[in-house]
């Protein structure tokens, strides 16, 4: 009897084994055929001109660098915004808030914003920064949205990171007559900056391939101008790509193709910094 | 540490000193938006106007004709994209705000009616049995063929069409219902047409109807149907010269763009209009739409010198509307 159940279980052990390798098989199979796809259709058409060219009716002849500045300065815009809210509400919530219910359902509240979805926040910031603030459809107004949608992720991150600092170290930085601004800021945080960042990477690799908010709060289609300053109107390359996507000429999906390659390209590339950035840190710091 | 901050800081200042000498002085702005079939229009005047004149800054945005026209009413645009007239609740909000507009039509285009290029049995088809397939009472109802006319197979019927946000969905219900904005809900509706080629192309049974330059693009996935009228005339298929005589009834609409009066006004504006009814009809033509007789644009143009202010259509139908004889009635 006894054996019967150990084979029994050896065998669970074994089918469960096969059936996770094949939904990963099929996971990492689905992600391959869609970037072989991709990249067979899109990669030839990557070149200088394709970076340098303006927004065109001719396939050929068009190019992203309209959408990639007006995508770069919407992220500039976005981090300057989130950054310092979202890192100073993290430290405030983990150090500083006394831990109540209120704080419980806070947090609980936060944890709910970072599940809502994206299109919502494009109606608030259309109601609230284009219509109420009269910011128009603007960088800024899109920058503040985005804002508000990595908001949630950098302060549940932030919050992370400190929380995995060990109890020790504040004991000894207290211990040593220290207040707590100076634990805070020389002790706890630099100890958490690594987790800190990894998580604004991966919330603005997030915010890097909206469409739906910008689209709800009016980003432009045609912009054959790189944006001035904030007030400006913009488009970005997910909306580029959008847009080619709805043209009728076979070329035009060429073109998507290759905009997706680059925008994959720099997911990747912050994704990579992110990993980067968190080892390093963690070797660097050894108390 | 200092010193690293202040060098973080001076590269800082470098950079922000070098982004903001990039920015180039405009001499003016001219913001548009609207309708998605009226936007490779609008874009390839502005793309061609950026050539000459580099130094005004033209943006075009893709809101549907509903969506741009809230943002026009609110006076957040310039020029409105739109492929069906203004409607009265739209003029409606502009008046609130005070916003006049001079409306200005820009191209013809014939709404294709397609199926699949396996389908052997249709002929043809009539105004009517569209109507019997997509009127409201259709719905859950009319699901065959067979259903459509009696000498079809019985073979499932599916159809793809406009999504209701859009001015085509409205010109098709209105010209082959009867009433704008009332059909089935039970169809495929999208807002991107190449979903529609998608769909009808890899369905034996499926009908969908789309801007002719979109079949033009597609004619080996697709098949173009001929559509009677009932007048007698048989079927008639939808090309350059079926569409701009209007024999192609009822399904070849009018394009517009509405100026806000105000921006009338501004010589910025002024150029662009003048060098959007030079150039259209060349550029409409490129681009797969039928431009209109050379006549009407320079109707148009009197019209938007003369600033004259509201729609033609106010209580008429663009459906079967003769441009010429309705822009000299108001001039």
């Amino acid at each position: 009897m006894r054996r019967y159940s150990y084979t029994r279980a050896k065998l669970t052990d074994r089918a469960f084994k096969y059936v996770a390798l094949s939904f990963t098989a099929f996971a990492l199979g689905v992600l391959v055929v869609l970037l072989i796809d991709i990249f067979s259709k899109g990669i030839a058409r990557i070149n200088w001109d394709f970076f340098r060219n303006l927004p065109s009716r001719h396939a050929e002849k068009s190019g992203i660098m309209t959408a990639l500045a007006g995508m770069l300065s919407l992220l500039f815009f976005t981090i300057i915004i989130a950054l310092p809210i979202g890192i100073l509400a993290g430290i405030y919530l983990q150090e500083y808030g006394k831990k109540n219910r209120l704080a419980k359902l806070i947090e609980i509240n936060i944890s709910n914003l970072a599940g809502v979805p994206s299109v919502i926040y494009g109606i608030l910031g259309l109601t609230l920064f284009v219509r109420i603030l009269k910011l128009g459809n603007s960088l800024i107004a899109g920058a503040l949205t985005l804002g508000l949608l990595i908001l949630p992720i950098i302060i549940v991150t932030t919050r992370e990171a400190i929380r995995a600092v060990p109890d020790s170290l504040r004991e000894a930085s207290y211990g040593m007559g220290a207040t707590k601004w100076q634990t805070t800021s020389k002790v706890v945080f630099p100890f958490a900056l690594g987790g800190i960042l990894t998580g604004i990477i991966l919330a603005v690799s997030r915010a890097i391939g909206e469409t739906a908010p910008l689209l709800v709060i009016g980003a432009l289609v045609y912009v054959p101008f790189i944006p001035e300053g904030p007030r400006d109107q913009f488009t970005t390359l997910p909306i580029q790509i959008f847009n080619w996507t709805t043209r009728p000429q076979a070329a035009f999906i060429v073109n998507a193709a290759a905009g997706i390659i680059v925008l994959l390209l720099i997911t990747f590339l912050l994704n990579g910094i992110a990993i980067y950035i968190r080892n390093k840190w963690y070797k660097k710091i050894r108390y | 540490m200092e010193l690293r901050s202040k060098r973080v800081q001076i590269i800082l200042i470098i950079c922000i000193v070098s982004l903001v000498s990039c920015f180039k002085q405009y001499k003016g702005r001219i913001s548009i938006d609207g309708s998605s079939s009226v936007y490779p229009i609008t874009e390839a005047v502005a793309e061609e106007f950026r050539n000459k004149h580099d130094d005004i800054r033209v943006t075009v945005g893709v809101s549907g004709t509903g969506g741009g026209f809230k943002k026009f009413a609110r006076g957040e645009t310039d020029i409105s994209n739109a492929s069906r007239p203004i409607t009265e609740s739209e003029i409606k909000a502009c008046t609130e705000n005070n916003i006049g507009f001079i409306e200005i039509p820009v191209a013809y285009d014939g709404l294709a009616v397609v199926i699949n290029p396996a389908n052997e049995f249709i002929d043809y088809l009539t105004v009517e049995e569209l109507k019997k397939m997509w009127e409201p009472a259709a719905q859950n109802k009319i699901t065959s063929w067979k259903q459509v006319r009696a000498t079809f197979p019985d073979v499932p019927l599916s159809l793809y069409g406009a999504g209701t946000s859009s001015g085509t969905y409205d010109y098709f219900t209105e010209a082959i219902v009867g009433k704008a904005r009332s059909s089935r809900g039970d169809y495929t509706a999208s807002e991107d047409d190449n979903v529609l080629v998608q769909g009808v192309s890899t369905d034996k049974g499926g009908l969908g109807f789309f801007g002719l330059a979109y079949f033009k693009e597609n004619k080996t996935k697709l098949k173009l149907v001929g559509i009677d009228a009932g007048k007698g005339k048989g079927p008639i298929y939808p090309t350059d010269s079926t569409v701009r005589t209007g024999t192609y009834a009822p399904l070849s609409r009018p394009e517009f763009i509405y100026i806000k009066a105000q921006s009338a006004n501004s010589p910025v504006v002024r150029e662009f209009i003048s060098f959007y009814l030079e150039n259209a009809a060349t550029l409409v033509k490129e681009i797969g739409y039928v431009p209109l007789p050379d006549e009407v644009y320079k109707l148009s143009y009197e019209r938007f010198l003369k600033k004259k202010l509201g729609s033609m259509f106010v209580n008429k139908s663009t459906v079967g509307a003769d441009l010429i004889k309705l822009m000299k009635e108001n001039q």
